[in-house]
């Protein structure tokens, strides 16, 4: 991209990648969540609901604390990754999707839940006197009826991902190539003296990437509710 | 045979249900709105399950509470027409209809070409569901149960959601299921005329409660369908056969017990079943043989029961051979006319007032 420098195409990409693997990391948990936390009536789930929700109310800094703890190679869920899979995730770009990922999981799963909330249960009970079994009906019936929810989730939390800071920086630091996506680049930049144009540069990357962004899921919007004949 | 029993409470709501079909057959539920007709249903599908009951299709049993058998809808292979059609709406015609053929679990007895044919969709099969009318919706919908190759269909209110033009419309498509496949039916409506022309049983439900229950002439004279309907359209449904054709008239004539009515009805070849429904109030009660009259129709028969009705006047149940048949009279005709139990008489009916149904 011959308009922009190394450095700044570098970071352009590596967040892309970040937020694309954040989100696909995230889909099917938030999928699952969002289901169970609709449809189903158990003990606990109002718990389970507010700590699904604690990344919006918590400092970013401390997720990302969280995160080493439980993620750091001596932490009890990064070790064993290590062991078993030979997954790093400290100083990597994968850790810094886990970051992002955990950072917007609650707005996937809120965007999730509202068009699961709105999907007809009767379509649902017509296609099981058709013969479709619980699986078959939610690949069928329910997931294309949700389907505005998820691609509005998921464009969503793609955004919040190619802007996360703090829980990225806490967990995986700050390391060009790996895992320096735009705000931290951004950031460096105003550390560095005369770094003042390349920040400006950033941020007025940043921005049309927001604005892109918005309008494709406007987009994809509009369209799949054309396909379901709204 | 489909025998169903089913009792569920939800909260001041009771389900006290008890019937029988003999398959194949259209049931009608028939019942004011809110009677637990479409409760029924549910749990015939299997959509919901009473605290108590038995469901079973002939040899197999769907349902039973007793043994803690119960067999989930979508193995149950009961096809569900619901009252608002619920298509698909991201997918079109056609797609709802493979939907259910791809999921049939036995081997197809009804084909894709057929039902289209049956129901006339041809038109509609590239169709998205938004862009159909009400009627439309309805047979696409009927087409969509039919597919998954029931054992038993299930119709609740198909046509309440339409106006009367296109009630007309899908009517003749359910008569002519009713004719072409054995697949017993059970039709929930609070509709008479839709009963009248579709089921051969009925069965009587009144707050949550099945309260009677027969084939459709016998019920047609109870007196809480007669409560139901109004007084206005009360009246004996009798099965005939047709005999031929009148030379003179052109009519066709159907022997109804001992007697016989000539009806207007252009396709009937002898031997054809015919339904005719004679109102109360259309009938008039002689007590000799009728001469000089414009009427084209007597029926001999003899009283069997005099009964107070509404405004005045009494109902006079007449047998015609096997067949009970009623007329509304005033009660200073049938003073005048002595008119009590065990009397010969001859029921008159206007021609031009009767309709007759193929069945």
């Amino acid at each position: 991209m011959m308009w922009l420098s190394a450095n700044e195409s570098e970071a352009l990409t590596l967040s892309l990648s970040v937020a694309t693997r954040s989100v696909l990391l995230s889909l099917p948990f938030a999928l699952g969540l969002a289901w169970v936390l609709t449809r189903k009536r158990f003990f606990g789930r109002t718990v389970l609901d507010a700590f699904v929700h604690l990344p919006l109310v918590l400092p970013p800094v401390v997720v990302g604390y969280l995160l080493l703890l439980l993620f750091g190679t001596r932490g009890p869920i990064g070790g064993w990754l290590e062991r078993v899979f030979g997954v790093e995730l400290i100083f990597t770009r994968n850790g810094a999707a886990l970051a992002t990922a955990v950072m917007s999981f609650p707005l996937m799963v809120r965007a999730m839940r509202i068009s699961l909330e709105t999907v007809d249960r009767g379509l649902e009970d017509a296609a099981r006197t058709l013969g479709a079994g619980a699986f078959d009906r939610f690949v069928s019936i329910t997931l294309p009826l949700m389907m505005p929810g998820v691609l509005a989730g998921a464009i969503t939390a793609f955004s919040a991902a190619l802007g996360e800071f703090g829980a990225v920086i806490t967990f995986v630091s700050n390391i060009p190539g790996e895992t320096r996506t735009l705000p931290l680049a951004l950031y460096s930049a105003l550390q560095t003296p005369g770094g003042d144009s390349e920040a400006a540069r950033l941020a007025i990357l940043s921005c049309a990437l927001g604005l892109g962004g918005l309008l494709l899921s406007e987009w994809f919007a509009r369209r799949v509710r054309r396909m379901l004949g709204r | 045979m489909l025998s169903v029993i089913a009792n569920k409470r939800r909260g001041a709501f009771l389900l006290d249900a008890n019937f029988e079909l003999p398959t194949p057959g259209v049931v009608a539920l028939f019942g004011r709105s809110g009677c637990g007709k479409s409760t029924l249903v549910n749990v015939i599908a299997g959509l919901l399950l009473p605290d108590s009951g038995r469901v079973a299709l002939d040899e197999s049993v769907l349902l039973d509470t007793a043994s803690r058998l119960n067999v989930p809808p979508e193995k149950r292979r009961i096809g569900y027409v619901f009252q608002d059609a619920r298509l698909f709406p991201h997918m079109r015609v056609e797609a709802n209809l493979r939907y259910a053929l791809k999921r049939a679990a036995v081997a197809t007895f009804v084909g894709l070409e057929r039902v289209v044919e049956l129901l006339d969709l041809e038109p509609l099969m590239g169709r998205r569901t938004h862009e159909l009318s009400g009627g439309e919706r309805q047979r696409v919908a009927i087409a969509r149960a039919l597919l998954s190759q029931p054992n038993l269909l299930l119709l609740d209110e198909p046509l309440a959601s339409l106006d009367a033009s296109r009630r007309e419309e899908v009517l003749p498509y359910l008569e002519n299921l009713r004719d072409q496949l054995a697949i017993p039916m059970v039709y929930v409506s609070h509709n008479f005329d839709e009963v009248l022309r579709l089921a051969t049983h009925l069965v009587l439900m009144e707050a949550g409660r099945t309260v009677a229950q027969g084939n459709l002439s016998e019920m047609s004279l109870h007196p809480r369908v007669r409560a139901i309907i109004g007084s206005d359209a009360v009246g004996a449904i009798v099965d005939g056969t047709v005999l031929g054709t009148d030379s003179a008239s052109g009519l066709t004539r159907v022997q109804v017990g001992h007697g016989e009515l000539k009806v207007q009805c252009d396709k009937a070849a002898p031997g054809t079943r015919l339904r005719v429904q004679l109102l109360a109030r259309d009938l008039i009660v002689a007590t000799e043989p009728p001469r000089q009259l414009s009427v084209r129709n007597s029926l001999p028969g003899v009283i069997t029961s005099v009964a107070n009705d509404v405004d005045d006047s009494d109902l006079i149940a007449v047998d015609i051979g096997g067949i009970l048949i009623m007329a509304r009279v005033t009660k200073a005709a049938t003073r005048e006319l002595g008119l009590a139990a065990g009397k010969p008489v001859w029921a008159l009916v206007k021609t031009a007032s009767l309709r007759p149904h193929v069945i």
